[in-house]
Parts: structure tokens; sequence; C-alpha cells
């Protein structure tokens, strides 16, 4: 079967694609683990963590799907990716696992026994497990943006040739905060938008705080790879958009600034940045002012705005090799078949719509702040 | 290839895998169960089944979490430990894993938090529609899960592209209606439902046993028993019959369940009891019933059923046509443009695999010797002995959970079920069973693959990271301490809510209000 798409538009709109579902991860589980984050500072006694965990007690989890279908969508879409990411940042990875397995266990776990130091222990699973995931994602962009040690065998076997400890250097960690600011924000806006009294004034609080911090940095992180402090990579030859995917047949430069170069090439790219920054900004200033649901708003925009300025500055490349630049993995030539993007599409156009209409309708049916009272008459909660 | 990280990469993956799927079988289970209660109440009105599914529903979500805790894992380990399998087969193995999510796993997901903070909130009508959401939900996951382990058993609908060095999908018609990702699923699945059933009943059987909470349990039983004398049969009537003996390598398979060593002639005689022994290739003692195992695996008097040393025989022809595709390849490397080889590759690249495993023996196979190509050949056989017990008891339990539940449905329908204390003692004691039985299946269906991660494409000491021997001992050491700690806090919590029971739970006396009930038509679900 011959796809009725050509093959370089469908590399484009799944590159597009990943990148929403990126977006849709941080967005939806990034409140609730930016709740988990502010549970231990937000919620200074037992009832008020309760409260916390309440208000994203019946959407944590289908949130925490955008997370796995990422890592499914990026299998079926651009194996090498997959491949040589998780294999590459083994320990890393693990960490990420760790604390979203522990993740499920303690929100269903925490409140079904009074003991309070069995409700220390998942409390603490829930701050540990809000702030790992996310850290770890910005050092890991960080890298990316700076290119990872790696080449790829005449098998195409991906071999990893850095350390964990490389992975954190200054720029990387950055970026890691950058992250976790980012995600406290919005966890802030979502408790701003779903409680009442203390809980709701200490998460205005820290989330206008984290709120400018990330502005902060995110002009930081701009600024030095402006400065071409960090190398970006350029094609010279080769890598043919709808060519066979073969990441061995093209040459590749590393070039300080070509970052920043890409984005002046088509100034409409300049909008991520400036949503980004805006965004971020913005939703610090309505937190002040208890806009729970309009900071939800700006931090969600802010937050894909951060996300998407990597991603135009970087195109096609999705993964630079810093010691085998050639070998770097691009949209052209790390993707999956014609055919399997052509049939991932349509599973994607089917079932998108309607995810986004059911979790819509669950969304609307638990609308409204989370009470107390109703909190502890009930025996389904958290 | 270091053979370290491959065992423990294999072991690893072993024991997440078999962890997951302690939680994985009621989860499928229970939610149809909890569907069908909860179809009771709406229908009825009568207000014990609006608490059965609420107390059976709190069970449902420990397990639950454990459930997607440990999937999450499984999602992520394909990248982290076989980043060469998922080099070679991602752009088929890949998909059916991106549609479960976005198919099942939303599903599942977003709806299991409304069915438990959405009581106040819905209609019964609208609440029920949320329990069955999580119940299709975790069904299409096992569906989707289960085309992509089929295809790894039984890899149709695809090809090897020289080019981009992976197999790639020509046939996704093929990969999703795979006879052997079918008969999985339909096993599996039943599987599940015998679990499910298997816990209410167990768990109500220790009520009545107790005299506790006695409309509650017989209630849940009379469910258990008619639900899982279903399940029990589908499991073994549609068994993993169909598609069994449909491909080359389950041939392999059959053999090694049957420890048949030599073909014999047709129609072959079943072994009932054997002690296989891997060293002399030959069994140590073994009791025959003659003519079974041909009728079951031919269905035909005439039709041989091969043996494992004829099989032997055809894999050294294969690894020797492997090797002219592996040459054929090699050639291409240098001139892309190169016609004969491209034909040649044509011809034997289904076979390509075979000649992998030669990998294991040196790095320029092209140069193998006879004895190499023999003892890769011998490398097909999966170990025997472990496969033929695991295989007979699962078996074993399979016709034992048809007789218990056939009894409990005859118990449920003439209302005896507390004239019988042997019976609930039975039942009780069988709670662990089911798992037994799934865990064992796994054993034959994924040991029994081996030495291929891909059957016939790809062995599996290739399909492992570049990873270092510390790397994947710190997170198998990570897994095992974490997953230890989460089994007991899981068990715990289990047999804490277990003990307490409907009446304490649900804060109302379940037995008194076995006659209540609300007008059907009400809207409001909480009265
Ligand atoms: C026959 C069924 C079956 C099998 C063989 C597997 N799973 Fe599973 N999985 C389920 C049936 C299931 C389920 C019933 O849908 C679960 C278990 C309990 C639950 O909460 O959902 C689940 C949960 C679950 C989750 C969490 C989903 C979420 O966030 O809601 C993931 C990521 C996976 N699984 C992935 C896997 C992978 C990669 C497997 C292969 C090695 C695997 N599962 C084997
Ligand atoms: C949850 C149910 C499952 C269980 C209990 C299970 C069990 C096992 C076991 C025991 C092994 C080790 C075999 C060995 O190395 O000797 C294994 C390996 C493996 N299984 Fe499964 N399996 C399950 C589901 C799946 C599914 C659904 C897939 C694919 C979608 C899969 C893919 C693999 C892979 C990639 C390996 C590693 C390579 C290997 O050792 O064969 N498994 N599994
Ligand atoms: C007479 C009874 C049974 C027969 C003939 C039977 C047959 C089989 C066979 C041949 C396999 C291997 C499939 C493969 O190689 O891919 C298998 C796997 C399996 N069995 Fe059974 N089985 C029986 C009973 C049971 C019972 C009672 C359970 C659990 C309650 C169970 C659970 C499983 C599971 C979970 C698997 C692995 C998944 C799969 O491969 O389908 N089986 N069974």
């Amino acid at each position: 079967m011959v796809p009725p798409i050509d093959y370089e538009t469908l590399k484009i709109i799944w590159w597009l694609l990943l990148g929403l579902l990126l977006v849709g991860f941080m967005v939806t589980d990034g409140f609730d683990m930016g709740a988990g984050a502010l549970l231990p500072f937000a919620g200074r006694n037992d009832e008020e963590r309760r409260l916390i965990i309440n208000t994203v007690g019946p959407v944590w989890e289908g949130n925490q799907v955008w997370f796995v279908l990422g890592g499914g969508a990026i299998f079926a879409a651009w194996p090498p990716l997959y491949a040589l990411a998780f294999s590459g940042f083994y320990v890393a990875m693990f960490l990420v696992l760790a604390a979203l397995i522990v993740r499920p266990v303690s929100f269903v776990f925490r409140s079904k026994n009074k003991d309070p130091r069995w409700r220390a222990i998942w409390d603490g699973g829930l701050f540990v497990s809000g702030i790992v995931p996310p850290l770890v994602f910005g050092i890991a962009m960080g890298n990316v943006l700076q290119g990872v040690p790696f080449r790829l065998t005449e098998d195409l076997r991906p071999v990893y040739e850095g350390s964990f400890a490389g992975l954190l250097n200054p720029f990387a960690l950055l970026c890691g905060l950058l992250a976790l600011a980012m995600v406290i924000q919005h966890g802030a806006a979502w408790l701003v938008l779903k409680t009442e009294g203390d809980v709701a004034r200490r998460a205005r609080h820290f989330g206008a705080v984290a709120g400018v911090g990330a502005v902060a940095l995110f002009a930081i992180c701009g600024a030095i790879v402006w400065a071409g402090l960090v190398e970006g990579y350029v094609i010279r030859a080769g890598a043919a958009p709808g060519a066979e995917a073969n990441p061995l047949a093209k040459t590749v430069a590393r070039e300080a600034g070509a970052w920043a170069a890409n984005l002046n090439a088509a100034p409409g790219k300049w909008l991520g940045p400036l949503v980004g920054l805006l965004g971020l900004g913005v939703a610090a200033f309505l937190l002040q002012f208890k806009r729970g649901r309009l900071a939800l708003v700006a931090s969600g925009l802010g937050i894909a705005g951060v996300i998407a300025t990597p991603g135009l500055a970087m195109f096609p490349f999705i993964l630079p090799s810093s010691s085998n630049p050639s070998m770097s993995l691009t949209v052209w030539d790390a993707s999956s078949s014609h055919l399997t993007l052509f049939l991932m599409l349509i599973a994607t156009l089917v079932f998108m719509p309607l995810i986004i209409a059911y979790t819509s309708w669950v969304y609307y049916v638990i609308r409204g702040k989370v009470s107390l009272e109703a909190l502890l008459a009930s025996r389904e909660s958290y | 290839m270091n053979e370290v990280v491959v065992d423990l990469s294999r072991l690893q993956f072993a024991i997440t895998a078999l962890y997951h799927f302690l939680f994985v079988p009621l989860t499928l289970g229970l939610s149809v169960i909890l569907v069908i209660m909860e179809a009771v109440y709406v229908m009825t009105g009568r207000v014990i089944w609006r608490d059965m599914v609420k107390f059976w529903g709190v069970l449902f979500g420990i397990n639950f979490a454990m459930g997607v805790a440990t999937g999450i894992t499984m999602e992520f380990q394909f990248g982290t430990n076989w980043a060469y399998f998922s080099h070679y087969v991602g752009d088929i193995f890949g998909v059916p894993l991106a549609i479960e999510g976005l198919m099942a796993f939303f599903l599942e997901a977003t709806f299991v938090g409304l069915f438990f903070f959405g009581w106040e909130r819905l209609s019964k009508l609208q609440h029920l529609l949320v329990t069955t959401m999580v119940a299709i939900g975790s069904n299409f996951s096992a569906l989707w899960i289960l085309i992509a382990n089929g295809w790894m058993q039984n890899p149709v609908g695809a090809k090897f592209n020289p080019t981009t060095m992976r197999m790639e999908v020509t046939d996704f018609y093929a990969v999703i209606f795979n006879e052997v990702a079918q008969a999985k699923f339909v096993h599996t699945v039943s599987a599940g439902y015998v679990t499910g059933a298997m816990f209410v009943l167990a768990i109500s059987a220790w009520y009545l046993l107790r005299g506790r909470h006695r409309a509650f349990a017989v209630r849940s039983m009379t469910v258990a028993a008619s639900f899982g004398l279903a399940s029990a049969l589908s499991v073994v009537v549609l068994g993993d019959e169909s598609g069994y003996a449909a491909t080359e390598h389950q041939k392999m398979k059959l053999a090694a369940i049957e420890a048949e060593w030599e073909t014999q002639p047709p129609p072959a005689g079943f072994n009932v009891l054997a002690w296989p022994d891997m060293e002399k290739r030959e069994n140590a003692f073994e009791l025959k019933v003659p003519w079974v195992l041909g009728l079951i695996a031919t269905r035909s008097l005439s039709r041989e059923v091969l043996g494992i040393n004829d099989l032997v025989a055809r894999a050294k022809v294969r690894v020797r046509h492997g090797l002219r595709a592996y040459r054929a390849l090699q050639r291409l490397r240098r001139d892309p443009a190169d016609k004969a080889a491209i034909r040649e590759l044509r011809v034997f690249d289904h076979t390509l695999g075979y000649a992998l495993l030669l990998k294991r023996y040196r790095t320029d196979i092209e140069n193998a010797t006879p004895a190499e190509i023999e003892k890769a050949a011998w490398d097909t056989v999966p170990d025997v002995l472990t496969l033929f017990w695991s295989f007979r008891i699962m078996v074993g339990l399979g016709f034992y959970f048809i007789v218990l539940f056939g009894i409990a449905f005859i118990l449920s329908a003439r209302r005896a079920f507390e004239r019988h204390r042997w019976f609930l003692w039975l039942a009780f004691v069988s709670l662990p069973l089911p798992w037994v039985a799934a865990e064992l299946g796994w054993i034959v269906a994924e040991y029994g693959r081996q030495p291929w991660i891909i059957e016939g494409v790809l062995p599996t000491f290739l399909g492992v990271s570049e990873v270092s021997v510390g790397q994947v001992a710190f997170s198998l050491v990570g897994f095992i301490v974490f997953y230890t700690v989460l089994a007991v806090a899981d068990v715990y919590l289990m047999v804490k809510y277990a003990r307490l029971g409907p009446d304490a739970y649900l804060g109302v006396d379940t037995n008194a209000r076995a006659r209540e009930r609300v007008p059907v038509l009400a809207s409001a679900i909480e009265t």
C-alpha cells in the first residue's frame, strides 16, 4: 500500500505531533506534579495535604497517560531516538521510572491508613515524584541542545559514550531548574483554582515566586544559547527529507550560533520564546490577583512556548551527537517507515478527538472548588 | 555482546513482567465483575448491589494502582534495556504499543478517577457507563499489548529493509489479525476473568466461613460462580489451540512442551509425564498415551508432529541460507547497486535471523565453521524440562478450575453454599492458583520462545542495549528492592480491607439492607 501523503510531509507532521504530545504531558501532568512538589509547602497539616491531593485525585491518572503515550509514540515514530535516548540516559531514566512508579501507589495508598508515619511516607513519595520527572526532563533537554556523545555502528546499533555525571553540566542543570519552576507555577495555578483559604494563599505566593524564577531561567538559558556558548549543528550534505531513514548517510558540522540562526531564518519561529516568556510572566501576575483559571491557561501557554523553543531552534535535528556529529538523529533520517507514519496518523486522528472529548467531560464533572467537608465525608476520596 | 548484560537484562525483564502480571489479571477480571454487579444495581435498584460495587471497587483500586505503576516500567524497558530490539522492530512493534495508549490507557485511566470520585456527581446510568469504560479500556489494553507480543511470537506482515537495517511493516492487517495474537488475547483475557472470579469467590467464602456479611457474600459468590465457570471453560476450550501449530517456530515450542525428541509415526503419542534430559537429548523417563498428541496438534490421524531432532536439522539448513543473506547484505553495504546481491537477499532474507544466531560464537560469521553452525542450530531448542512441567501444571489447574467453578455454580443454583463448608474451604485455599497458572503460562510462552526475542528474526542476545553490567545490576537491584516494598504495602492494604469487610468499610449493615431498594429510575445515585 502506498500512503496518500508523501513521506516528507508525514515526517514533519510527526515532528509536530510529538511536540504536541510533549506539551500535552507537561501541561496536564505538569499541574499535578506541581501540586505534588508544593505538597509540603502549601499544605501544613494532614487535612490541608489531603485537600491538595484530592484536587488532582480524579485526574492525575489520565494525565499520566500523556507520558505513557509519549513513550509509545516515540517508539513507533522515531525508533532510533527511543532506543538511543532511553538506553543512553539509563540511570536518569531509572530515576524517572522510580518516581512514576511511586506516584500511583502514593495517591491510592496514602489515606487508607491513619498512622501518621504511613502518611508521611506516601506524602514523601508524592513530593519526590513531583520534583524528579520535571528536573530530569529539563536536564535531558539541556543535554539534547548541546548534543550528547554517541555513535552508531554499521548495523545501526546505538552506543552511548558518555556517563551519567556528564549529563549534570551547568547549562543542563539550569534547564532542569527551569522545567521544575514552570511545573511548580503551573501546579500553584491549579491549587488557586481548586482550593480556598490558606492552601490557596500559600500556593499563590509560591507560584508567583516560581513564575518569576522560570522567566529568569528561561531568559538566561536563551541568552547562553544566543551567545553561542552552546554550539549548534548544521547539516552540510545528505539527509534528503524524502529518503529512507538511515542516520549514517549525511555530514554534519558543529557551529556556534547555529540554533539562534535557525530562529532568525524564519522569524515566525520567534513566537515560541515569546509565548514562553509572556505566558510564564503573565501567569505570575495573574496569580497575585487570584485568577486561578486564567493563570492556569497562561502558564500552560508558557510551558508550550518554552518547549517549542528548542524544538524550533533545532529542527530538523532531534538528537545531535557531540562525539560524531554526522551520526546525529534528524527528523529526516530517524523516522519510521512511510507506511507506519501514515497508519499512526490515522490512529491519532481517530482517537485524539475522542480522548479530548471525554477528558473534557471528566473535568466538567469535577468542576468547582474541592471542599474539605465533602472530602472527609466521602469514602472514595484519597 | 556481553553475556552478563544479556542475562541480567533478561532477568530484569522476566521479574518486572511477571510482577506486572500479578496485578493485570485481577484488573481485567474484577473490572468486568464490577460492571456486572453495577448493572444489576441499576436494573433492580437493590442497594446491596451498589454496596458490592463499592466494596469490591476499593480492592480493585488498590490493585489497579499497582498495575499502572508496574506497567510504566514495562513501557520504557524496551528502550532502556532492549535498544537494538527497539531499533530493529520499532517500526512494527511500536505501533500497537502507541495505539494501546491512544485507545486503551486513556480510556481506563481517565474513567477510573470518576469511578471513585463520581458517585455523588453522576446519575446511576452515567456511573455505570464510567465503570464500563474502565473495563473496556482494560480489555482493549490487553488486546493491543498481545498483538505486540503475538507479533514477537509470529512476525507476520513485515520485511527486512537493508537500507534502514531494520524490519518494516508491509501489511498491518496481518499484524493485527495475526492468528497467534488472537488466540493469545482470548486465552489471556479469559485467564484474567478466572482470576477475578476466584478472588471474589475466595474472599466471599471466607466471610461465610466466619458467618459474616451473609447476604453480601452469597450474592458475590453467585456472580463469581457463573462468571468463573464461563471463563474457566473459555480458558481451556478456546485455549491456545488455534494458531498453535500454524507456524514453524511454534512447532519447536510445541515439541519442547511435549518433550518429543524424535518425530513419531503419526498419530503421535502424548507424554502425560516425563523427565526430559537436555544433556542427553532424550527423556529419562516417560509415560505415553498413544495417538492423543497427534489428534490435538494436527487434528488428523495422518499428519506428523515434528520432533526436536528433525526441527534442529531444519534449523541447520536455515542457518546456511541465512549466511547467504548475510553475505549478500555485506556486499550491498559496499555497493548498494549490486543487483545480484539484491536478488540473493530477497530470496534468503527470511532466514537472516538464523545466521545472526552465530554472532554468539564469532563476529565475522561469514566464516563460521560447520561445528558452529551445528551449535547455532541446537540453540533453537528452548529449555524442555521447564516448558514441559510449566505447561502441565497450567493445564492441570485449568481443568481444576472448571471443576471448582462447576461445583460453585451448582451450589449457588441450590443456594447451598453454607451447608458445604468443605467447599468454602476449598474455594478459599484456591485463591492463589489462578496466578500460579497465569505466571506459568507466560513462562511457557516467553521462555519457550528462546533463543529468539523475535521468533526467527532476531536472537535475544542481540536485542540488548550497549549498557554496562553495573548499570543493569543497579536497576535490577533497584527494582527488586522497590517492588518488594510495594508488595508488602499492597498486601497489607488488601488484607486490611478484606478483613474490615463491607459493613465496616461502608458504615452500613449490608444484611439489613439486603431487601432495600431505590426507585429504579431515580437519577441521583447516592440516596
Ligand atoms: C493481558 C494484559 C496485559 C499485558 C500482557 C501487559 N499489560 Fe500492561 N496493563 C494492562 C494489561 C496488560 C492493564 C489491565 O491494562 C493494566 C494493568 C492494571 C492497570 O491498571 O492497567 C496495565 C497497565 C499498564 C501501563 C500503565 C497504563 C496507565 O498509565 O494507565 C503501562 C504503561 C503498561 N501496562 C504497559 C505494558 C507493557 C509495555 C507490557 C508488555 C511487556 C504490558 N503492559 C503487559
Ligand atoms: C505481563 C505478561 C508477561 C509476562 C509475565 C512475561 C514474561 C516474560 C519472561 C518470563 C521473560 C524472560 C524469558 C527469558 O529471558 O528466558 C520475558 C522476556 C521478554 N518478554 Fe515477556 N512477558 C509478558 C508480556 C510480554 C509482552 C506483552 C511483551 C511484548 C509486548 C513481552 C516481551 C518480552 C521481551 C522483549 C522479553 C525480553 C527478551 C527475552 O528474554 O525474551 N513480554 N517475558
Ligand atoms: C487446559 C488448559 C490450558 C491450556 C491447554 C493452555 C494452553 C496454553 C499454551 C499452549 C500457552 C502458550 C502460548 C504460547 O506459546 O504463546 C499458554 C499460555 C498462557 N496460559 Fe494457558 N492453557 C491452559 C490453562 C490456563 C489457565 C487455567 C490459565 C490461567 C488462569 C492460563 C494462563 C495462561 C497465560 C497468562 C499464558 C500466556 C499468554 C499466552 O501466551 O496466551 N492458561 N496456555
